[in-house]
């Protein structure tokens, strides 16, 4: 007899899906989105968070968290590459926004471009000369990179070291919304925008020739590059994809907390994107989706009890790393990879 | 000629894996190198695929020195490797790795039926199994899939690492079969095999590989007589 498995989420998700016709399909998306665009005016229900003003923890850490966590997932769920620096994009984007939202007059919608610009310059730098090691090498550079990065910032002049930059612009009002301090819903309506471009985006790549180069790299290096991929580009896109995303969640980050400091992009933000991704499941964006959102939400719901919340944090993870240690929502289980061993032979 | 490595030298770090070997495959052969562990081999092939890099000496295919092209446009230029352990992609389909096979080809959707019948063809057994993922075959369709997956970059030679590594002898015998069958197609073979026996007998010739150099080129036939041949790789009364 066949014990059927509730716990498969991911199984009862995508049946429903391609069960629907395309209306049903549109249908299903729109109401999401819907009601996702109407979470902000769920403050006064139980999803209220103690101390932190629940539309602010929206937008960070959740919706922050969730853009990162994206965009991270292309560079380790998609070609499977481990990067432990992560936070350096969301840095470079961030300061961007800082440094030239306070010496030009430009605003944050035109600064954007740049944050990501820079991101990406920088990928493709870091990129070139280490994409070439593997696992855990890869990580160990990427672990550095990210700590250069804060420390350059920690210890120079034009970032004002420690002490970092205040009096970032916000963004301009779109139309009648208008961006505030004390009511921050547009900015979440702007996250979860931005959100949905970078699904888009991962999901447009993933069913095309990149996705099939990526997915084969992160199966087999060597087997890839014999069928005739260019690894090394298609992993410097990847890394450098993940890098604009993150670029593009730190500018915008900036322009919401309108202070920024070296202390915000150290390496425990990479670690905590890191089990955002493999939290919610590694690969699959709605998995990742859910993990960050959870990750970002729960310290913030459960901020009552003080500091006994990061043990509680802890606990939540270990608990649920042991019961489905694929993750929340796992990606599709012939897709699961048999790990290949570097072998020097 | 058509595959020539010219006094071959290539490391691992500071260790030197090939001391200078010089093999030469021509159109239409099948060539083989044999030796034991370590001999240098599997470096050999990931060399030529261009796996590992030179350190110096040449490789020349079509007359062409291709040591710095990088592993990837070799494909293009017609060699194909069925890699060491098979080397599929185990999370995708049968159908899914042999396209994969055709991922650098510019007209690959108007040859993928076509190829896709030939590989079906030579092996049956792939076409029962299209749906099912790499990493559930079995290790003998592991290795067809692995050959049909090379197959399909339409190889001008075909590198074939080990191909009876892990099989039973009845699927070996089935390979080997496969392998010759390829070979009448027009495909020129570079086949590296520790099973001597089965690889002397289908190769037209064959280097002997020790300890990163070649001590014995010959043709196969003969070194399948050769007493010391025999009593070094094929094992007494092997060959009756």
């Amino acid at each position: 007899m066949k014990i059927r498995n509730y716990w498969n989420l991911r199984d009862w998700g995508a049946g429903i899906w391609e069960r629907a016709n395309r209306p049903k399909r549109v249908a299903i998306a729109i109401s999401t989105i819907i009601l996702v665009a109407l979470l902000p005016f769920a403050g006064a229900s139980f999803l209220a968070t103690p101390i932190a003003a629940y539309d602010a923890v929206l937008v960070y850490p959740v919706g922050v968290f969730v853009l990162m966590a994206l965009g991270l997932n292309i560079v380790v769920g998609k070609s499977g590459m481990l990067d432990l620096g992560y936070v350096a994009f969301f840095a470079i984007g961030a300061y961007t926004m800082a440094l030239m939202g306070t010496h030009t007059g430009l605003n944050t919608w035109e600064i954007m471009p740049f944050g990501i610009g820079f991101a990406m310059l920088a990928g493709v730098l870091l990129g070139l000369p280490t994409l070439r090691l593997r696992g855990d090498y890869l990580a160990i550079v990427t672990l550095g990179f990210g700590e250069i990065v804060r420390l350059v910032v920690l210890n120079s002049t034009w970032s004002k070291g420690p002490n970092g930059i205040a009096n970032i612009p916000m963004p301009p009002n779109i139309g009648p919304l208008k961006f505030k301090l004390e009511d921050q819903k547009v900015f979440f309506w702007v996250v979860v925008t931005m959100i949905l471009l970078t699904i888009w985006m991962i999901r447009r790549l993933s069913i095309r020739r990149p996705g099939r180069a990526w997915e084969a790299i992160r199966q087999d290096e060597d087997a890839a590059e014999l069928m005739g991929i260019p690894t090394l580009k298609y992993k410097i896109w990847s890394f450098t994809l993940g890098a604009a995303v993150g670029g593009a969640a730190g500018v915008l980050f900036a322009s919401k907390n309108l202070f920024i400091a070296p202390e915000m992009f150290s390496l425990n933000v990479s670690i905590l994107i890191l089990s955002c991704v493999v939290f919610g499941g590694i690969g699959n964006i709605w998995g990742v989706v859910i993990g960050a959102a959870i990750l970002g939400y729960l310290p913030e719901r459960i901020r009552f009890i003080s500091d006994a919340r990061l043990l509680v944090f802890g606990l939540v993870l270990v608990i649920v790393m042991n019961f489905r240690p694929d993750g929340l929502l796992p990606r599709k289980k012939r897709e699961k990879a048999i790990v290949k061993k570097e072998v020097n032979a | 000629m058509r595959l020539e490595i010219k006094d071959l030298h290539v490391h691992y770090g500071k260790i030197e894996a090939i001391k200078g070997i010089s093999v030469v495959v021509n159109e239409g052969e099948i060539v083989t190198l044999i030796g034991a562990n370590g001999a240098g081999k599997t470096t050999t092939l990931k060399t030529i695929s261009g796996l590992r890099k030179v350190t110096s000496g040449a490789i020349i295919f079509d007359g062409q020195d291709i040591s710095n092209v990088p592993a990837h446009e070799r494909v293009d230029l017609g060699i194909s490797q069925a890699p060491e352990g098979r080397g599929i992609f185990p999370g995708m389909t049968v159908l899914e790795n042999l396209e994969m096979g055709k991922f650098h080809r510019k007209n690959r959707k108007a040859e993928m039926d076509e190829d896709l019948d030939k590989v079906y063809t030579l092996f049956p057994r792939l076409k029962e199994r299209v749906g099912q993922a790499g990493g559930t075959l079995s290790g003998g369709e592991q290795q067809m899939l692995a050959i049909g997956r090379a197959l399909m970059a339409r190889p001008k030679v075909l590198l074939l690492d080990e191909p009876s590594m892990g099989l039973a002898p009845q699927m070996i015998a089935n390979i080997f079969r496969i392998i010759t069958e390829i070979n009448k197609t027009g495909v020129t073979i570079l086949l590296v095999e520790q099973n001597a026996q089965q690889a002397l007998q289908r190769a037209h010739r064959a280097y002997i590989l020790e300890t990163g150099n070649v001590v014995k080129e010959a043709k196969a036939s003969d070194l399948l007589n050769d007493p010391a041949v025999r009593e070094a790789y094929l094992g007494t009364g092997a060959h009756s």
